[in-house]
């Protein structure tokens, strides 16, 4: 990849984790430590990989974005709003009543939200009912899920596993965000689900293990995902609860909680200090 | 009597399917394991790149039907009651009904005429679980001809539809050709300002029979058919209190949640009558034979016309 494109790409994860900050300060709740694990990925898809058009959110051949770990959702609306989907001033409006962002994503309420989730293990289901409808209309949009670690816990992801990998569905990726992290603690101290990528090769996937926080090693896996035929792919990213946040990260109670005035200060100097290295770098 | 036909709803669904494929150019059908018992097996037959065997995966089935219908797909998805309404309830809830998609549930096997398989099988809780989904339309057909015209009344409308069929063969009580299906609007089935039988399903004929009996004792029952549950005819409820002044519900269902629950919250908001539920007494099926079964769980025509006298009485 070339240097400028990868800068390009860390100066929009920042902004989606600003976004994140923001929305979930303003909220008073919502869960920012999944949320900035899956930042660079999430700009990665939308500003590089996906053919979405934010002028038109219902184009019936855009690829289709299904978040699985639906309590991301900040995550998500920072990415479509900078896309253009909608204003970044919504963003405030997080979880407020009569706001178009709901806590968790809503398909009916906001533009560019591609299926409502937010219960844990359905979101890949729906994906795969997208991938299975592109192939039977012989269409070449492709479908993406984000699931989370602990998601995978859920027996109905298993379900769609098995699906995918039975119907071949090529034009399926999905990432499964490794932060390690659940909300009653490590993966290992709930009910393990490791070894993550033995087990989606066992289901006849193809699996591809990387580090979600280098783009270059982002845009291998897609591509790879692209290049792969006749399997689904399972991207594996070993990711940073709270990545960008030096007190958030790692750090499970930062799962379902809102930064406070201080923390909000302090978090969104953090941000807006390494934006101003990458503008600096040019 | 010698010439009456019977059939089960679920086979009027099954046929319903593959005629719907001719007019209907984005059905996907899918189902659990069960083509030849739901009897989307004819569809698999006569159109199998519109057919998908999900697995014994009901959750993952139903969230699938959401993705095709998020893509644009009409999605007739089927399973058991049981299993449809009752293992992937939250699925229904949170994947098709908050999201408002166009799937359409195609539920056999609902009640206690499953027969053998017993208790575990036997849904009676389904329409009181889709009935609390905002936005869930709910078609219970009497027979299988109904079952018919519901099948292509749910493809048109716009949203989720729960459709309840059962396994046993029973009378078909109408005519395909002029027999008008409307979602939301009961049929009148006989005159009588007595009392009012409110019936779905299977128990539409056993209140005909019901309607019969009594009339020969001086009692002139009004028979409704009550197929859509929701959103449910309340001008039909309402009118039946007002000039009957009693209602007897019939369900081959528990008594809590379904028609009768439904038919009581309308009748106490608007026009306060008795109203007495026929029903599965908020007890768990068992096996045997279905038609033995209908008559130990008091769901018949003999029981209806007790009720019904209860209800008269009631009313003083």
């Amino acid at each position: 990849m070339e240097k400028l494109q990868c800068k390009a790409l860390e100066k929009i994860a920042l902004h989606i984790r600003m976004a994140v900050i923001e929305g979930t300060y303003n909220a008073k709740s919502g869960h920012p430590g999944g949320s900035l694990s899956i930042a660079d990925v999430l700009a990665y898809l939308y500003f590089n990989e996906m053919n979405v058009d934010p002028a038109r959110p219902d184009w019936a051949d855009r690829d289709r974005f299904v978040l699985s770990k639906g309590h991301c959702a900040p995550a998500l609306y920072g990415a479509l709003a900078h896309k253009g989907f909608f204003s970044v001033e919504e963003i405030k409006s997080l979880r407020h009543i009569g706001a178009m962002l709901q806590g968790h994503p809503c398909m009916t309420e906001t533009p560019g939200v591609d299926m409502s989730t937010g219960s844990l293990g359905q979101g890949i289901s729906a994906a795969v009912g997208m991938a299975l409808s592109a192939k039977l209309d012989n269409k070449d949009y492709r479908t993406y899920a984000i699931l989370g670690d602990g998601e995978i816990e859920e027996g109905q992801v298993w379900e769609a596993a098995m699906f995918a990998a039975h119907k071949k569905l090529d034009n399926l990726c999905i990432v499964v965000d490794n932060n390690n992290l659940q909300i009653d603690g490590t993966l290992d101290e709930v009910t393990s689900p490791y070894p993550i990528p033995e087990k989606f090769a066992a289901f006849g996937w193809n699996v591809i293990v990387i580090d979600a926080h280098d783009f270059d090693q982002i845009e291998a896996a897609f591509k790879a995902a692209r290049e792969c035929k006749g399997k689904p792919t399972a991207i594996i990213q070993k990711s940073i609860k709270g990545k960008g946040v030096s007190f958030m990260e790692n750090q499970v109670s930062w799962h379902g909680s809102a930064p406070n005035a201080e923390q909000y200060e302090q978090a969104m100097n953090e941000l807006k200090a390494a934006l101003a290295v990458l503008e600096q770098e040019g | 009597m010698a010439d009456i036909i019977k059939k089960a709803t679920r086979d009027g669904y099954g046929a319903a399917l593959v005629d719907l494929a001719d007019v209907c150019p984005d059905l996907v059908v899918l189902d659990a394991d069960l083509a030849a018992a739901t009897k989307t097996g004819g569809f698999k037959k006569a159109h199998p790149e519109r057919f998908f065997d999900c697995g014994i995966a009901e959750g993952n089935m139903m969230g699938i039907a959401a993705g095709l219908a998020a893509t644009g797909k009409t999605v007739f998805a089927s399973s058991f009651a049981m299993f449809a309404a009752g293992r992937a309830f939250e699925q229904v809830r949170n994947s098709i009904g908050y999201p408002h998609l166009n799937v359409k549930i195609g539920a056999t096997h609902a009640g206690i005429s499953v027969g053998e398989d017993g208790a575990t099988h036997q849904c009676c809780e389904d329409i009181a679980l889709m009935r609390s989904i905002p936005g869930m339309v709910i078609l219970n057909p009497a027979d299988a001809v109904e079952a018919r015209k519901a099948v292509f009344a749910a493809a048109k409308w716009d949203g989720p539809v729960y459709l309840r069929f059962g396994r046993l063969a029973v009378p078909v009580i109408f005519d395909e050709n002029d027999y008008e299906f409307e979602i939301g609007k009961s049929v009148q089935l006989t005159e009588g300002n007595d009392v009012t039988i409110i019936a779905t399903g299977l128990m539409v004929n056993e209140a005909l029979i019901a309607a019969e009996t009594l009339k020969g004792e001086g009692i002139n029952a009004r028979v409704i058919n009550m197929a859509t549950i929701k959103p449910i005819d309340r001008e039909a409820i309402v009118r039946a209190a007002k000039e009957t002044g009693a209602i007897v519900t019939a369900e081959e269902h528990s008594i809590i949640g379904g028609l009768g629950s439904a038919v009581s919250e309308v009748v106490c908001e608007e026009c306060p009558v008795p109203v007495l539920r026929v029903g599965v007494m908020d007890t768990f099926g068992k096996s045997g034979p279905a038609v033995d079964l209908l008559k130990l769980f008091g769901l018949s025509a003999e029981h209806i016309v007790e009720e019904v006298k209860k209800a008269v009485a009631l009313r003083g």
